[in-house]
Parts: structure tokens; sequence; C-alpha cells
């Protein structure tokens, strides 16, 4: 467990652990947790009585789907809890959902795994694997209404190439908070898009590491965020192995009074991280005023013998050399901010490539903007994408 | 018809320092049919020029007047002022991820005629554009100016000019940065437009090369935030040799 050991380094990080007492119940004043509103995930903190969250995967013939207990998900499982929530989300007193993609298998149509929430507080832990050389995309859509806390692992073996796009669209009143760990194998393609473009409290802590040199991830991200709500990403991207790539971009638009978004992107090269390349980006599209986009890029670099390092985040309203350049071709100003606003995440939804995610993600979209002052009423992409 | 006249433009440019003026009372007429060539050493106030008269917002301008066919364009917004028939080719044109070329053009021409072009020639029409600059047919999908080389985004701003056809067209250093096939290629560009006869053409530069392949038909020196010397393309003849030095010094003393 040698990888785990080396978890420990970073200052910036907790000890990952199983067990629930090693995490304690935070205060907010933790550097972890000073951007959240920890009362309003309380009940994921204090780990009451609580159901287990319904998970159903539906997937071609050729893929596992079975259930296993909480000892042999932790056995199967490679990234332990950083936090109280996903520790608890682990324990899972019921069956863990277990879904693997055999080795070779090149599926066609998506794997889409719901998790449904009815309202209560809730809990669902659930691990994908994917076999060497093998291509999957798996939809992951966060649904309905609940105190929800998850526990998630996507492990893509070797030269293996995945998508995943989870969506994260909670009626109003939720609050979900979690963990979702990416591990990237030798050579491996990874994907992950995170949609939060519903309702309620978001709080999600991603995790990437790699399991051998050559592995690529890209990482994108869209949310919307309403008066009153709370939406953060915080990312943790863990270069160990040598001639290992990521790519970070999240993308974020506010609106409302008390709108807050947090957007955490450490990325950790390690000595022996030679010849990697990373490069993370946030920008957050501020619609109205009483917004708050919190936004920290942040690399630790323990050795300079890489490709390349960078980052970049902005936050702010629309950008006065693009509304002046579509205006001066004579596309109005309203107008020209809604051009600009839908590409900026049509960008992001036009790469999904699975028809019925991408439409619910418009519709999310058209929801954002539909009565944004200075911002036309009508769609102008969005119809023919 | 197509007249741009420039009469006492004043334009200030706000510093830490406080407002600072750029331009000191610029006096310009482009008549219908005329291609005028305004060239000047860097810092001379030569794109204020252009980026006022289009209403850029850090431009402001604190008298004068622009007129295109007597439509005063300093009380316009900045699309008004291309409604009135204005264009502005850039030296950086801009990126906008994630907003097609046809789709942004497309919008663009919606907005000038008053109504949206046919759904069924619209795309020929940009496949065309592109084709004539030598930009591949993809260009129409890509997102605007977004992973373009410099060359391609300076190509990608005539096709702009070809589709959306406006009265009068200022193009700011649309040479600098390209190799001699692309500047012939731009110059035949900005030859075919003026060729209809009834547009007008501002052209600023900084080097003589593309005048090699246009035909201006006035050429003024702008020193110091205003038109110091004015000509023929004898003008620029005499710049490739001499240079901006005597009208640098004069500006001076």
């Amino acid at each position: 467990m040698s990888t785990n050991d080396q978890k420990f380094n970073s200052h910036l990080h907790p000890v990952p652990s199983w067990e629930l007492a090693d995490h304690a119940e935070p205060t907010g004043r933790e550097e972890v947790w000073r951007f959240s509103p920890v009362k309003r995930f309380r009940d994921l903190i204090t780990t009451g009585g609580a159901v287990t969250l319904p998970v159903r995967v539906t997937a071609p013939t050729e893929v596992v789907v079975r259930q296993v207990n909480p000892a042999e998900a932790v056995e199967l499982a490679f990234d332990p809890p950083v936090d109280r929530v996903a520790a608890w989300a682990a324990l899972e007193p019921e069956a863990v959902t277990v879904v693997e993609v055999p080795r070779k298998a090149e599926l066609i149509e998506p794997i889409t795994i719901e998790m449904t929430g009815d309202g209560s507080l809730a809990r669902g832990h659930l691990l994908v694997s994917v076999g060497e050389q093998a291509v999957a995309k798996i939809i992951l859509r966060h649904t309905g209404s609940g105190r929800i806390a998850t526990k998630v692992e996507l492990a893509a073996a070797q030269a293996s190439r995945v998508d995943l796009v989870s969506v994260q669209d909670w009626d109003a009143g939720s609050v979900h908070g979690g963990q979702v760990s990416v591990k990237v194998g030798k050579d491996a393609q990874v994907r992950t898009i995170q949609a939060t473009v519903g309702q309620g409290d978001v709080r999600l802590v991603e995790r990437a590491e790699y399991d051998g040199p050559g592995g690529e991830l890209n990482q994108l991200g869209m949310y919307f965020v309403r008066a009153g709500q709370h939406v953060e990403h915080r990312l943790f991207v863990d270069h160990v192995d040598p001639h290992t790539v990521s790519h970070v971009d999240y993308r974020g638009a506010l609106q409302g009074k008390g709108a807050h978004s947090v957007w955490i992107g450490d990325v950790l090269i390690r000595k022996t991280a030679l010849d990697i390349e990373t490069y993370e980006t946030n920008r957050n599209l501020v619609l109205t005023e009483g917004c708050q986009a919190d936004s920290v890029p942040n690399l630790e670099i323990e050795t300079g013998e890489i490709r390349g390092a960078g980052h970049s985040s902005s936050t702010g309203r629309f950008d006065d050399e693009q509304l002046f350049y579509l205006r001066s071709r004579g596309v109005p100003e309203e107008q020209a901010r809604r051009l600009i606003v839908e590409g900026f995440f049509l960008d992001i939804i036009g790469r999904i490539q699975v028809p019925e995610i991408e439409a619910r993600l418009v519709e999310a979209l058209n929801h954002q903007l539909e009565s944004i002052e200075g911002v036309a009423r009508e769609s102008l992409l969005s119809e023919e994408s | 018809m197509a007249e741009l006249v420039i009469t006492g433009l004043h334009v200030d440019v706000e510093t830490e320092h406080g407002p600072k003026e750029i331009l000191k009372g610029v006096n310009l007429t482009i008549r219908t049919g005329e291609i005028h060539a305004i060239m000047g050493p860097n810092g001379s106030g030569k794109s204020t020029l252009a980026y006022a008269v289009a209403g850029h917002p850090k431009y402001m301008i604190t008298s004068g007047s622009v007129m295109i066919d007597g439509v005063e364009l300093t009380e316009l917004s900045v699309d008004e002022r291309a409604k009135a028939g204005l264009f502005l080719a850039m030296q950086y044109p801009v990126e906008v991820p994630g907003v097609s070329t046809s789709n942004f053009l497309r919008t663009a021409k919606t907005a000038l005629d008053g109504e949206a072009p046919k759904v069924r020639t619209w795309p020929k029409v940009i496949a065309s554009a592109l084709e004539t600059m030598e930009l591949d047919p993809s260009f129409s999908g890509r997102s605007v100016n977004e992973g373009f080389s410099g060359g391609e985004k300076k190509r990608g701003e005539i096709v702009q000019l070809d589709v959306l056809n406006p009265k009068v067209a200022i193009l700011d250093e649309i040479d600098s940065g390209l190799d001699i096939d692309a500047v012939r290629m731009v110059a035949e560009g900005i030859n075919r437009y003026a060729a209809q006869g009834d547009r007008g053409v501002l052209l600023i530069t900084h080097y003589t090369r593309i005048l090699r392949y246009t035909e201006p038909t006035h050429v003024h020196v702008f020193v110091d935030g205003h038109v110091v010397a004015s000509g023929g393309k004898e003008l620029s003849e005499e710049l490739e040799i001499d240079g901006y030095d005597k009208y640098l010094k004069a500006a001076r003393s």
C-alpha cells in the first residue's frame, strides 16, 4: 500500500480512512470546510440513521452488475474516505453496488446509473471498474430529493478509455455531499464531466490518482448556482507516476442573492512524477449582483522535471472584449451576452454525446438564463446544437 | 452611397493618472469607392482611431463627429454603428468559445438585415466565403477564432467582411503577422470588397507591404493623434524609403 502512505504527504488533505471515528465532526474552521455552510450539511456529518440510496443500473449485457457487502466493498475500493461525509456514506449498511466492465469490452451504449433520492436521509456507495483496453461511457444521474451522502469510485484499468458523466440534478431542499475518486491506469484515457445543474446544496470532493505512467485525465465541470444555493467542487489530482497528464476545466454561472460556488483545484506533482503535464482552469460567470464565487487553484510541485504545469482562474461579469467583438458585427448587446454564455457551456455540453443528457443540461442552461437582466431570453445556439 | 466623415475627433483613454488624450483632432473624409490608407508609427493613435469609431468602451470621444451617410455614429451603441454600415476588422480578433462561426455570423446577419438569412442558402454563403480565403469548410462549425492561427484569424476577418458586406470597412493592421502569401490573399479580399464600387475602405497599417497589392486612392500619415500629411500612393512610396522620421521630428518640435 505504498500509494496510500504517499497520500499522507500533502498538508491540504486529511488522512484517508474508512473508520468514521477517524474523521472528527467538522466545525467549519478546518481548511477543507472553511468555504462550506457546515450547518446545512449537518445531517451528513452527525450521521444519524439513514436508508440506502436506491441505485439502479442500466447496462449493456456484457457489463457485470452485482451487490457486495460493505466489508467486501472496502477490499475492492482504492481510495478511502477523506472526510466524515464520505466515510459515513461508505458505511453502507446494506448492499454496495459494483459495476464491472470486462477487459477489452467496447461498449457502444452507455451505462446509466440512477441514484434517486426519495426525500429521506440516505447514503450510497458505488464502485465502478473498467477492465484493460475496454471502452465505456458511464452516466451517473442524481435526481429526486433528500439529504444524501455518496461515495463513488471509478477504476480505469490499463489502456482503457472511459467517460464518466455525473449529473447532480436534485430537487429543491436537497443536500448532497460525498467523494468521487478516479484511478487512471497505465496509458488509460479518462474523461470526467461533472454537471451540477439542479437545486439544493452540493459539496463534492473529487480525487484523481494514477496507476502507472502514461495515463491521461480530462476533467470538465459545469455548475449553475441560484439564489441561496451552495455548490462546491473540491478537486485533487495526485501525480505520482511519470508521463501522466491532467487537464481540468470547470465553468460556473451564478445568479441571485446568496448564490455561492466554491471550486478548489489542488494538483500535487510528486518527486516521481517526471515529465507530467497539468493545466487547470476555473471560470465563473457572475450573472447578477449578490453572488459569491470562491475559486482557489493550487499547485504543489515537488519536481521541476515536468512538461508543464499551470492554472488560471477568473470570476466576473461578461468579458468586454468578447462583447465588443460580437457587437461590432451588429449583434445586439443582449444577444451578444446570450451567445457568450450559451457558448461557454455548450462547449462542454456538446462533448457528452448522449442526446438525453445533453437535452437536460441545455434545459437547465436555458432555465438559468431565463430572467437575467441584460441577457436575451431567446436561446440562440441550443436549438440546433 | 458609403461616405465616412470624421470631423475634429478628440478621444481620451482612461489611465491610472486620469484621462489621457490620444486623438487630437482627426479630420478625414472617405467618399464612396475610395480606399484610404492610414500609415503611422507605433503609438501614433491609429488603432485608437479604429476602435473609437467602432465604439470600444475603453475610448471616450470628448468632441468631434463621425458620420456614415449622414448618420452620427458617436451617439450610437457598438451594434447600432454596425447596423449603420460600419465594420471593423481587428488586429487581434477575439476568441468566443462554444459559438460557431456560422451561428455567430447568422446572428449578426439577422441583426443587420432585420431578417434571418435563408436556411437553405446560408451554409453555402459561409462555405464559399471560407473557400475564397482558403480556409477549410470545417471553420464554419468551429468556435469563433478559437484555436485559429494568427493568419487564420486575419483571413477570418475578411470572410466576415465578405459575408456581412458593410458600407464602410476599417481594417486595423490586417497585415501584421502575416506571411507574404497571406498578405496577398487578404489584399485581394479587400480589393474584391472595394470593387463593388459603392463601399469605403480605411486601411490602417504600419507597413507599406500590403499597399503593393491594393490601390489606395489616398494615403495619410498619422502622427501624434492626427493626420499630418495626405497624398496619393506616392506618399507611401516616400515612407517606404524615408520612414516616419521626418514627421516624428516635426511633431516633436
